[in-house]
């Protein structure tokens, strides 16, 4: 599976529509640190943690994987879609829950309702995430579990989801986040095209914490720019 | 009348208003969120290497280096006398994870408070004990609890990796208002119950997920006769409710907090800012998306049993039983019960454990040790019991040594470490062991979040000191303070002195 990396926020990652296999994790206030925990985190690069996706699941023991967990069962390999429960990607910030579900080969998270933190780092990074209603939440976990593998089209462009037979939900998705998958349009970009008018906002714009970097680099081994030397 | 000069015939605001009008760089279009301006953003080891990697690729420096602040928290070693060279042996990507920032630090000119510095902490504990958070600013750092400094009246919270690079950048975010959601808690908190006890309350009232998409804003007679540190408590769990941000308006006792802390203004400086802050909290007749009340004297000490912090019980009351829970709160049991080995219908009251952990950004700061030294005096740690205390900065723990808790502690044979996050998150190899039980001050009881197969009980500090001398889920009602010297947890003594202890001597 191809790695994110910080660049994948710039490609136009869904402007045509796609299908996979829906693999269903039917499981509510799925946390980010069961998505990816702590001790995973040591790392300083956005790779390297698709081994640690729900370590504390789909583990026996120490690297043997349990057949049973739900995305090693033989008709969810490959699955690009993940249905998740309630509330899913609560908990901690860790931007690396969303990387880790990306290494796996996901590109788009199902679930009735997603967690503040969650969604925005979901979005920032071209993984789509995608609320379902009550009943079509129903439906797609029936169907995800006694039709294994059941496929799904995810076409953001129209905001539907589509499968054989002419079944179809469309979705509401905030218009900015939209516009960015579709387009490949890139946040910080954006941002920094803005230059000029923060600038003016600074101008007039009262706060300034007293003499930060004073006092960072006042005495006592703090080091701030004044550099403390280990080697 | 409405208390914000000028605009006497606008529509009422709330605090959230208010920050966030201030802040707006380009309001919300058609379409396109606003971008919301920084005032100060803080960083710490882990969530940060890729944002600055980012930056690198982009060739962009950082645009406010004197509104960020760093310093190393989640994966320091606690033991005492470790340093980089130590660590580099015993952990080396811990050890890589603290280069890294300290290297991007000095590259950019960001003051970090390092490893040897006696201002390091939990980035949550050494903002405010710094002065650095203030009332009416927008603080934000990559991570969740973040909204500890909502405490103070600032509109605070926790961002993913990505959004890191656009505060360094561009010290701004793309943001749509959240909505408001008042939680309002009347009355007294009774005795031994503790300002954490309220939030967890709080939480089982709302729900985990009660939040998603507001900043709470906590008002009310209860809220207003806590300490900043108790504050600081009640809105660091925000997130656990599933709201970004939680906000206490700022009144005597924020200002008195934060007077002559460094970071703080001087002289007319300071008279100006607390004229600005008088005007921040919510106008009369100001409207919430959302309401609750509390009633605070009917609380009582509370303690999870489940794996979420919505799952908590007064703590002499029974684990909930499945029947009559909705279909989605009992298979939420079934897992919990599963994943704890507890039995529904029984009490934790009890209940054998193996750890008790006093530390966290939610409850590591002096007056939370001096609760718990005021049980723990004169009494022994039950064996087979480890007990870790962990203070929230070394400038707590100073404090604490100051006064004696470190003897407190040791004598009771609890283990007194340096500051950092430790047990917590479990990620610099302070962890409880598979199958073991804790009680912990902490924030969260996932699964593994102690360590894989830990099994978390989340209460209060005074709760965790007598469950330490009991070895059991134990009521601090029934131990009884020892030593009324030592403060309690609702105490307003403790808390004072706590304030003036962390304060710089001008
Ligand atoms: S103490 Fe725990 S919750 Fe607080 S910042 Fe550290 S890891 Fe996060």
């Amino acid at each position: 599976m191809k790695a994110p990396d910080a660049s994948a926020s710039r490609q136009a990652l869904f402007a045509r529509p796609f299908e996979s296999t829906v693999v269903p994790l039917l499981r509510d206030d799925v946390d980010t640190d069961q998505i990816i925990p702590a001790r995973y985190l040591k790392g300083t690069e956005r790779t390297g943690l698709g081994e640690g996706l729900f370590a504390g699941w789909r583990y026996l023991s120490e690297g043997q994987k349990d057949p049973e967990f739900e995305l090693h069962q033989p008709h969810f390999q490959g699955g690009q879609i993940l249905l998740g429960g309630d509330n899913f990607g609560c908990g901690s910030s860790r931007e690396h829950a969303v990387w880790a579900l990306m290494e796996q080969g996901f590109r788009v998270v199902l679930a009735p309702r997603f967690a503040d933190i969650f969604r925005t780092n979901a979005l920032g990074n071209g993984l789509l995430v995608i609320d379902l209603s009550a009943e079509s939440h129903q439906e797609l976990s029936r169907r995800a579990l006694a039709e294994a593998p059941f496929s799904c089209r995810v076409d953001l462009s129209n905001q539907e989801l589509q499968w054989a037979e002419g079944g179809r939900f469309s979705f509401q998705i905030d218009p900015f986040a939209r516009g960015c998958l579709l387009r490949g349009e890139d946040r910080l970009g954006y941002l920094l095209a803005q230059a000029s008018a923060i600038d003016a906002f600074e101008v007039n714009h009262p706060f300034r914490p007293r003499t930060l970097l004073k006092i960072a680099d006042s005495g006592d081994g703090d080091s701030g720019s004044s550099a403390r030397s280990e080697s | 009348m409405s208390s914000s000069g000028g605009q006497a015939a606008s529509k009422p605001r709330t605090l959230l208003d208010k920050i966030w009008d201030s802040h707006l760089v380009l309001p919300e279009a058609e379409g396109v969120p606003s971008t919301l301006y920084v005032d100060l953003h803080l960083v710490h080891e882990v969530t940060s290497p890729q944002a600055f990697a980012e930056l690198d690729e982009r060739g962009l420096g950082v645009r406010r280096p004197d509104q960020t602040l760093a310093t190393m928290d989640h994966s320091t070693p606690t033991e005492p006398g470790l340093n980089l060279v130590s660590l580099g042996k015993k952990d080396p990507q811990a050890a890589r994870q603290l280069e890294h920032l300290e290297g991007n630090c000095q590259r950019h000119g960001i003051p970090l408070f390092g490893l040897d510095s006696s201002k390091r902490g939990i980035v949550h504990v050494i903002g405010p004990e710094l002065g650095v958070t203030q009332p009416g600013t927008t603080i934000v750092c990559g991570d969740s609890h973040t909204s500890t400094h909502g405490a103070f009246g600032a509109l605070a919270f926790g961002i993913g990796t990505s959004e890191v690079a656009h505060v360094l950048a561009t010290q701004c975010l793309l943001r749509s208002r959240p909505k408001s959601f008042e939680i309002r808690v009347e009355g007294r908190l009774p005795k031994s119950v503790t300002a954490k006890d309220l939030v967890l309350a709080v939480i089982a009232k709302i729900g985990v997920d009660g939040g998603t998409g507001h900043v709470l804003e906590y008002s009310g007679s209860a809220i207003r006769s806590l300490s900043m540190e108790e504050r600081m408590t009640v809105c660091n769990m925000s997130i656990e409710a599933g709201a970004r941000a939680g906000l206490i308006a700022p009144d005597e006792t924020t200002y008195e907090y934060l007077r002559g802390r460094p970071y703080a203004p001087r002289g007319e400086d300071w008279d100006r800012a607390v004229e600005a802050w008088r005007r921040l909290p919510s106008d009369p007749g100001a409207s919430f998306d959302r309401q609750v009340v509390l009633d605070a004297s009917t609380l009582e000490p509370m303690i999870t049993y489940g794996t979420h912090p919505g799952m908590a019980i007064p703590i002499r009351s029974a684990i909930p039983t499945p029947e009559g829970l909705e279909p989605r709160q009992r298979s939420s049991l079934d897992k919990a019960m599963a994943y704890m080995e507890l039995e529904p219908g029984r009490p934790l009251l009890g209940q054998a454990i193996d750890v008790v952990f006093l530390g966290s950004c939610t409850n590591s700061r002096l007056s939370d040790l001096s609760a718990a030294a005021s049980l723990l005096k004169g009494r022994r740690v039950a064996p087979g019991v480890q007990m870790l205390v962990v203070p929230g900065s070394q400038q707590v723990k100073q404090q604490a040594e100051a006064e004696g808790l470190d003897e407190v502690f040791r004598s009771a044979g609890a283990q007194w470490r340096e500051s950092g996050c430790s047990m917590c998150l479990a990620m610099n190899g302070d962890r409880v062991a598979p199958g073991h039980y804790s009680v912990s001050t902490s924030n969260r009881n996932f699964e593994g979040r102690q360590g894989p197969g830990a099994r978390t009980f989340l209460a209060s500090p005074l709760t965790a000191a007598a469950s330490a001398v009991a070895g059991r889920v134990a009521d601090p009602r029934e131990l009884g303070h020892l030593d009324p010297g030592l403060g309690t947890s609702t105490g307003a003594s403790t808390s004072d002195r706590a304030v003036q202890a962390g304060k710089e001597v001008v």
